[in-house]
């Protein structure tokens, strides 16, 4: 098992450990609004632990994933909405 | 203990009484608003807010479409918290025997003036991409729209307010009698007329009303801005709807203007308690997801109930109380009451002051239904 993956947010590659999750990545870029709130406020993730719904992001064009409860895998696609 | 004197006191403010109410008001009537919970709280608040033109009967055509154009008229002046989305229904022909009624219904809305568009296999995939390939046609109707209806019963009742309306909000109806009505903290209102619109509540307040509860079940998503352009809805519903006896699901989903998707139906009698029944809940997704392959990696947000308030013959009771003197109705709206609620105002306004209706008022006289037991 590889101990490193790389995945792309918004067209950058990272590369993190196994098993980390992808709101990591994401904040392993610096990047701290994953989406906007309906009213054009920046949302991020707040609990960590998949109940505030905050931290949704596009992966691989399905929207609305949770980025914190969602393992990274080689070759995924992530898109924030920030 | 207060009194007040009015000349029409209207029970519930669901969208029905609300429209009544700022027609009443409209025509220079002294008018009282009582709502024993919120402003569009009922089925108001539970519905989808489709503005749609049906043809299950000659009468039901003519309300919904009379009602319809009356939405039109107003369409500017609705607050944008109404969210108006002209976005047209499709009723979808699974197989061949749907497309003949796709077909029937096509020249009925035709001959009355309604556009329709005849779609095939291709202009409907077209039309909407995420349906399941192979569906052998449908039916545009262009003209259907959507809203979201408790906004709508609150710009109604700011219209009644405007105009001189009372609203006693927060207190429910203890008793009618003939001229008057006693609210639970003791208020006595007096008046020349009483309109129970109260919709699946109407008959607690006035016995022997036949409006029975038919319970619904809807789910909302989260957003997904485009996934569908058009409120669609299977024919097949109108096979379930119809059946009086059984459970029943059918395909309606409709785009709201946020990118959320209402997902509907399902069509229960004899059920009181409001709780989600897991049962018909998956019943209705999978029958959704027959249709839209796609939804299954969608999320809902919620899940909810309703209650539609439902006549033996599917048309409302609009006018005169059969016996109760000075006590008029405007229930038993069942599914359509969002749409008919402007139409139910005005031929509401038109029996009271005598002014002569746009359209027949016979078929929603509740006196029909006295009528009925005669014969029955």
């Amino acid at each position: 098992m590889p101990e490193t993956v790389t995945l792309v947010v918004n067209g950058v590659s990272v590369e993190m450990p196994a098993g980390s999750m992808v709101s990591a990545a994401i904040l392993k870029l610096g990047l701290t609004t994953f989406r906007q709130s309906v009213t054009g406020e920046p949302r991020g993730p707040i609990c960590g632990m998949g109940i505030c719904f905050e931290c949704r992001v596009t992966i691989d064009d399905e929207p609305h994933c949770r980025s914190c409860q969602t393992v990274c895998r080689d070759g995924m696609d992530v898109r924030t909405d920030g | 203990m207060s009194s007040k004197t009015y000349d029409v006191v209207i029970i519930g403010a669901g969208i029905v009484g609300s429209a009544c109410a700022a027609e009443c008001a409209r025509a220079g009537l002294k008018v009282a608003i009582v709502e024993a919970g919120i402003i569009g709280g009922g089925a108001t608040a539970a519905g989808m807010g489709h503005l749609v033109v049906m043809d299950d009967s000659e009468a039901q055509f003519a309300l919904t479409r009379y009602s319809q154009q009356l939405w039109d008229e107003i369409r500017d002046e609705l607050p944008r918290e109404v969210e108006h989305d002209a976005c047209g229904t499709i009723w979808i022909a699974a197989d061949d025997d749907e497309m003949t009624e796709a077909l029937r219904k096509a020249k009925f809305y035709s001959d009355r003036g309604v556009p329709v568009e005849i779609l095939d296999t291709h202009s409907l995939a077209e039309a909407e991409p995420q349906l399941r390939p192979g569906l052998v046609g449908g039916l545009r109707v262009p003209g259907d729209s959507v809203i979201y209806p408790p906004c709508a019963a609150q710009f109604f009742v700011d219209q009644a307010l405007s105009g001189g309306a009372e609203l006693f909000l927060g207190v429910a109806v203890e008793t009618i009698t003939a001229g008057s009505v006693r609210l639970r903290d003791g208020t006595s209102i007096s008046a020349g007329l009483i309109v129970n619109s109260a919709g699946s509540w109407s008959p607690k307040l006035t016995a022997g009303l036949e409006v029975k509860k038919r319970k619904g079940h809807l789910v909302i998503t989260d957003r997904y801005p485009n996934f569908l352009r058009h409120q669609l809805v299977e024919l097949g519903y109108l096979k379930s709807a119809h059946s009086i006896a059984t459970d029943s699901v059918a395909f309606n989903i409709q785009p709201r203007k946020t990118g959320q998707l209402l997902i509907g139906s399902s069509r229960q009698y004899d059920v009181e308690e409001s709780y989600v029944d897991i049962s018909i809940l998956t019943r209705m997704l999978d029958r959704a997801v027959e249709y839209l392959p796609g939804l299954r990696k969608l999320s809902s947000l919620r899940t909810w109930t309703g209650f539609r308030a439902a006549t033996p013959d599917k048309l409302p009771l609009i006018g005169p109380h059969a016996e109760e003197e000075r006590l008029y109705l405007a229930t038993g709206h069942e599914g359509l009451g969002i749409t008919t609620s402007l139409g139910t105002a005005k031929l509401l306004v038109d029996q009271i002051t005598g002014r002569e209706s746009a359209i027949p008022v016979a078929p929603y006289l509740p006196s029909r239904m006295a009528q009925e037991t005669v014969h029955a």
